[in-house]
């Protein structure tokens, strides 16, 4: 066990940017007497109440649940997404995984869809518009079928569920060499589609999702697996995969434009 | 004031159909014409925001954070409770609203649990059509579990992230009816204010979080779906956003608020580490089902948890309770934990957790087993802990969860406000004094699917609602209001920053109205609060500006509404001069130490007025009739 006064210093560079309109930089802002077992956002609450007692603006950045679901947090940490540790969001890394002495590197998401609000927060709305375009079943409240009434075989509900994991962060779009959101696209597809309540609009949606995604300014998908990798949730590139298929078949064999 | 709940008449299983039948319908071509407000995204806000928008509502929704899809609904790990009875192993619709009404301490009213019950399956059809992906068997049919010590399974889920799942679900829904242009989402706002007009609610007031403006939203109705209090307590499994705020500022506005002091505590939470911590980690419940909970019985034993021989360990839930064991119910394992740590008996750095040991689970069943069981929380364990569980036993301690207690609503889920609606954890109606496991989703979402969207239509074909724009001096108003308020936060300049101030209200909070309550320390606390009240408003510093993004300004504004709400709780506890529930008194206790209630004299909601700024609050009374179930004692032993 660890004992609970390990402490280490680092130096801190933070991105700091009043609004959309005015030009950023990194700060540095030395920090002592971390904690290890803080977290990396306990970390930033830390250098806030330092900040704001010393009458300085606190470090903006979006955080909610803390415990790795809701999607809201996020930073690009020594030039990755969510930080070093591989299947995790920025909320869930913690200070043991750094070094006394280290210099840590906080950046904002960057990527062109994105457009920066302060500091470290993006507007991500761009990912909401996406789901708005299809990402969804047409069903009202009222009319469902009974729960048990189509069997789904144990190995697609869970290929499913592998898919709809996605938390919409947007680490995959600010780890993509062309800031693009194929895997957040094709996990919502992929779920949709892999279960039989989605697949009478399956070639609707693909074509309206990709579209939307086009004309939200994200770039395409070239390969480059950096999202897999930084990923939180592990979803799979596979996903791109099935996604390229449904686009293809709605594209020559529906009469879906 | 007469609270009438509005409860129909007639047999239990018919009240609702009943009902429906009775409510007025607005005819199809007015319902374009009515405009409804929905604040907050969870389960139940984004689920009725979906609903009305399909009815042909125009519905203006509103979230604090940058999505819809973000609300804490979506951190809830277990399941969703529903009578399908699909295993064919006695369960029915009567039975999840006798164990709801039974687990809730006979503190619910009996009509809203027996309809709570009656839509639970709609909602799981409803949620499989979205998409939902639940967990199947090789068949291909869904598969239950037995949660939270039930002796049925009942409970749907999609791993350990059904919250998620279900949220994304309504969120689907949602975003389909933005993209048709049914609802207009409003994202990054904070309600500051509920508007009235001729004592109806008729829009809201918000502070665009982005720039600090502050805008007005007329509408016929207003639907609040803002969630629970638990973050009164600092350290909570609450996401850092989740407030009582916008239903305090309905509650000084006129809505009663009933039962704040009905607080659930979850027994298996990562135990407080430090002064630096933010929030508090569930580990899902299902944990019990296989460790086993013990403390060392000399109190001086500073070993190693696996060098401390059997014969030296209490596993004081099994001692305590031999037929449910690690399985108690959640306030009774919460309590025994907080007992066996004041007694000094408790591990870890601060003395405050109890082991949580798999290791006789795991030589029972193999690593893997567990691992498949439950390898993601091990995981979450071992990154926060730093210490592997499949080799030494977890440490585990309580935690603030769920809050029972909530804005007053009558059968129809609305206020004491006309107009003024109320759904998922920020209304009181269900749980009573306590909440079953895997219920909380199903309450949410059967608020937002298959009630509001009858009850409401209710309201809105019999009301006379005047036409009215933001125009309205009533706007200004509210919106003076809220200006004035955030510049006297900024103004203060003092010395200590509002998380600071909210740590301390949480630790009184915690220890005076926490699993454990008495008259002496309640007393005690009502003066604490009221003491760091006034030190907030003269020595909180909140800095940055109101007109851009300033997260500091968000949470003064919210401390100092916890600040308020604090008291409201200590006034509630102290008033409820028995034990039930999630709610012990300890001077209400049997001989052996179990929860006393009092069903003479305390078997109503106790519902709150707001009596103008400084004096105590105006208590009023519900009456609880059981007219279809025995008010029976629970016994764990």
């Amino acid at each position: 066990m660890t004992n609970s006064t390990d402490t280490i210093n680092i130096v801190l560079k933070v991105w700091r940017q009043k609004g959309p309109k005015v030009k950023g930089k990194l700060e540095t802002i030395p920090v002592n007497d971390i904690s290890t077992h803080m977290s990396f956002l306990e970390m930033l609450d830390m250098v806030n109440e330092r900040l704001t007692l010393d009458g300085k603006e606190p470090i903006e950045f979006d955080n909610d649940c803390r415990e790795g679901i809701c999607g809201m947090c996020g930073a690009v940490v020594n030039g990755i997404a969510h930080g070093p540790e591989k299947a995790m969001t920025l909320c869930q890394l913690h200070m043991r995984k750094f070094s006394d002495g280290d210099t840590v590197v906080v950046e904002p998401w960057h990527a062109r869809a994105f457009k920066l609000v302060k500091d470290l927060i993006v507007d991500r709305s761009p990912l909401d518009k996406i789901i708005q375009a299809g990402g969804f079943i047409s069903m009202a409240a009222g009319g469902a079928p009974d729960a048990n009434a189509i069997p789904i075989p144990q190995e697609i509900a869970e290929k499913a569920m592998d898919a709809a994991a996605c938390i919409g962060c947007g680490a995959c779009v600010a780890a993509c060499p062309n800031a693009s959101a194929m895997l957040f696209v094709s996990a919502k597809i992929s779920q949709l589609t892999l279960l039989p309540q989605g697949k009478p609009e399956a070639a609707k949606r693909a074509l309206s999702m990709l579209r939307k995604m086009d004309e939200l300014s994200f770039g395409n998908c070239s390969n480059e697996t950096e999202c897999e990798a930084v990923c939180p949730k592990e979803i799979s590139i596979t996903n791109i995969a099935r996604f390229s298929r449904e686009f293809l078949k709605a594209s020559f064999c529906s009469s879906e434009k | 004031m007469q609270l009438d709940a509005k409860i129909p008449g007639g047999p239990l299983t018919e009240k609702w159909d009943r009902h429906r039948f009775e409510l007025k319908l607005v005819n199809p071509a007015n319902k374009r014409k009515c405009n409804i407000i929905v604040v907050g995204t969870g389960l139940a806000g984004s689920s009725a925001s979906a609903s009305l928008a399909e009815l042909g509502y125009n519905v203006k929704t509103f979230c604090i954070q940058d999505s819809p899809r973000r609300a804490h609904s979506i951190a809830a790990q277990g399941g969703i409770n529903a009578a399908k009875n699909y295993p064919n192993d006695g369960d029915s619709l009567w039975r999840l609203f006798y164990d709801t009404i039974k687990g809730g301490d006979f503190r619910s009213r009996e009509a809203n649990t027996y309809r709570l019950a009656q839509v639970s399956d709609n909602i799981i059809d409803q949620c499989v059509a979205q998409g939902v992906p639940f967990a199947r068997d090789y068949g291909g049919l869904i598969e239950n579990r037995s949660f939270g010590g039930a002796q049925v399974s009942r409970t749907f889920y999609a791993r350990g992230q059904t919250g998620q799942q279900l949220l994304l679900g309504a969120y689907s829904s949602l975003s389909r009816q933005i993209a048709d242009g049914k609802v207009k989402m409003f994202p990054r706002r904070e309600m500051m204010d509920i508007v009235l007009v001729n004592g109806q609610a008729r829009g809201i007031v918000v502070r665009n979080l982005i720039n600090g403006d502050s805008e007005s939203y007329v509408a016929d109705a207003v639907i609040l779906a803002t969630g629970g209090y638990g973050n009164v307590f600092y350290l909570s499994t609450n996401a850092t956003s989740c407030n009582v705020s916008a239903a305090f500022r309905a509650y000084k506005k006129g809505a009663l608020f009933a039962n704040p002091c009905f607080t659930q505590i979850h027994p298996t939470c990562i135990p407080h580490s430090g002064d630096y911590q933010s929030k508090l980690t569930l580990m899902s419940e299902s944990l019990r089902n296989d460790g086993r909970v013990w403390v060392p019985k000399n109190n001086e034993d500073k070993r190693h948890p696996n060098d401390i021989p059997e014969s030296e360990r209490d596993y004081f839930l099994e001692r305590k309770y031999p037929s449910f064991g690690n399985l108690a119910p959640r306030d009774i394992s919460s309590r025994s934990a907080k007992e066996i740590c004041d007694a000094g008996n408790g591990v870890g750095p601060t003395g405050y957790a109890v082991y949580l040991d798999f290791k006789e689970a795991i030589e029972r069943d193999g690593i893997d087993t567990i691992r498949n069981k439950y390898g993601n929380l091990f995981d979450i364990y071992e990154n926060i802990i730093d210490n592997n569980p499949y080799e030494t036993p977890m440490m585990i301690y309580p935690a603030s969860h769920y809050t029972m207690g909530g804005l007053w609503v009558d059968y129809n889920l609305m206020s004491t406000i006309p107009g003024l609606f109320v759904l998922g954890e920020a209304n009181f109606s269900d749980h009573g004094a306590n909440r079953l496991g895997a219920s909380a989703l199903m309450q949410g979402l059967a608020d937002g699917y298959f009630i509001i969207p009858y009850t409401i239509g209710g309201y809105l074909a019999g009301a006379s609602l005047k036409e009215i724009s933001a125009d309205h001096p009533a706007f200004s108003e509210a919106t003076k209001e809220a200006k004035a308020h955030i510049k006297k936060l900024l103004s203060i300049k003092g010395k200590r920053t509002s998380d600071n101030i909210h740590r301390e209200l949480g630790q009184i909070m915690w220890e005076y109205c926490g699993m454990a309550r008495n008259k002496e320390d309640l007393t005690k606390a009502i003066k604490m609060v009221q003491d760091l009240r006034e030190e907030f408003w003269e020595n909180v510093i909140v800095p940055g500006s109101d007109q851009d993004y300033n997260l500091s300004l968000q949470k003064a504004g919210r401390v100092a509404d916890y600040l308020e709400f604090g008291e409201l709780m200590i006034t509630d506890a102290l008033a409820r001069k028995e034990s039930c529930g999630g709610h012990f008194r300890e001077e209400y206790q049997t001989e052996e130490g179990e929860a006393k209630r009092d069903d003479e004299n305390f078997c109503h909601v106790a519902a709150w007025e707001y009596n103008s700024h400084g004096k105590a609050p105006v208590f009023h009374k519900e009456p609880l009739a059981f007219e279809n179930v025995e008010l029976s004692q629970r016994s764990y032993k």
